[in-house]
């Protein structure tokens, strides 16, 4: 049941590839930490019929060479995801404020690298 | 007889070559993407167990044989696999009933294996046992979700679970080869695995609304090399295939 269609995110669009299966299972986003200590890193997505099997669908898919610690699987119905056309409004306005990056420090050179 | 530990390891390689070899066969045309990577990653776990215990066997044996000549040079007649690991895939359905009739069986004899007297064979068995844990969580998981599925998944898990029980009853039949074994502390008797194996079926069967078939009549002959059925003799025409053409061939 598993098809190339993408389930569109609430609120926006799937690519267009045509209609979902019929009786598809459900699309699930996958995360998976790498180490302990670093943070859930998100790796694809895969289907499964509930959140047990896209856990162990996950471990099958993304972690055959030995790449996790731990997995977490999110149907991605519940994701909710800014619009592509809100952009503007979004992530514009932050262009032009070079003072919220600590570039304007002067720093001793007996801290060595940052 | 042959040396009881040299056949005992080859019972046990077999068992994983031939089920490895059949899972592999749903490679590419599985009925979904993730159950297709999940069949191959089970298949690559019981080849890497096979290449330990038929490796040990050429070891015990001491003529030079090692897990690939055992693998490929034999014929039907020296494989001493359980007749249920050969049995064909049929469909899904049939191929998880009779991966999840053989994990629940596997999990309980390595679990055994793994306080077995010999050195090698309880390290063997220390790393095989997490993988088939994850084997039979994954099986049983799928037994239970076709069987208590839809009318259809329904209908075609019982029919596969009637096709395949007649082949559980070997797992658990002692030999003189298993009383050797066991007398010495290195492989457990096989009945004794029995009853904790009924009880676990038993309730994952339970959950897939499944009727496990009164019948204990037992198909046997595998693991003694005497009567194969058909299929491990047209499944070796392929595994083999290269290495009969063309032996000692090497890329």
């Amino acid at each position: 049941m598993s098809s190339p269609e993408t389930s569109p995110y609430k609120g926006t669009e799937a690519a267009d590839h045509g209609p979902a299966r019929h009786n598809e299972w459900p699309l699930w986003e996958i995360f998976i930490r790498g180490q302990h200590g670093l943070s859930h890193r998100h790796v694809g997505s895969l289907h499964a019929p509930d959140a047990e099997m896209a856990i162990k669908n996950a471990r099958d898919v993304y972690t055959r060479r030995n790449e996790g610690v731990s997995i977490w699987a999110v149907e991605a119905d519940n994701i909710a995801a800014s619009s592509p056309e809100e952009k503007g409004s979004l992530y514009e306005p932050s262009n032009a404020k070079v003072y919220r990056h600590p570039t304007f420090f002067d720093i001793p050179d007996e801290v060595g690298a940052m | 007889m042959t040396d009881p530990l040299f056949e005992y390891l080859c019972r046990m390689g077999d068992n994983t070559l031939v089920l490895s070899h059949r899972v592999s066969e749903w490679c590419g045309v599985a009925p979904v993407l993730e159950e297709d990577i999940a069949l191959a990653n089970t298949a690559l776990d019981l080849i890497g167990q096979t290449q330990l215990w038929l490796g040990l066997a050429g070891e015990i044996e001491g003529k030079g044989r090692d897990a690939d000549t055992l693998a490929f040079r034999r014929d039907v007649w020296d494989f001493r696999n359980v007749l249920l690991a050969e049995q064909p895939n049929g469909d899904f359905g049939q191929t998880m009933m009779r991966q999840y009739l053989f994990d629940a069986w596997h999990l309980l004899q390595l679990k055994a294996l793994k306080g077995s007297s010999n050195a090698q064979i309880s390290a063997i068995a220390e790393k095989a046992v997490k993988e088939v844990t994850y084997h039979v969580e994954r099986s049983g998981d799928t037994v239970i979700g076709l069987g208590d599925g839809t009318e259809e998944s329904h209908q075609r898990m019982q029919k596969a679970l009637d096709r395949l029980w007649p082949y559980v009853g070997e797992l658990f039949v002692s030999d003189a080869v298993d009383q050797a074994l066991s007398a010495k502390g290195i492989a457990p008797e096989p009945t004794s695995l029995r009853e904790e194996y009924d009880t676990a079926v038993d309730a994952v069967l339970a959950e897939a609304t499944l009727t496990r078939p009164d019948s204990d009549f037992a198909h046997q002959g595998g693991k003694t090399g005497v009567r194969h059925t058909e299929h491990l003799g047209h499944m070796l025409t392929e595994m083999q295939w290269l290495q009969r053409a063309y032996p000692d061939a090497t890329w």
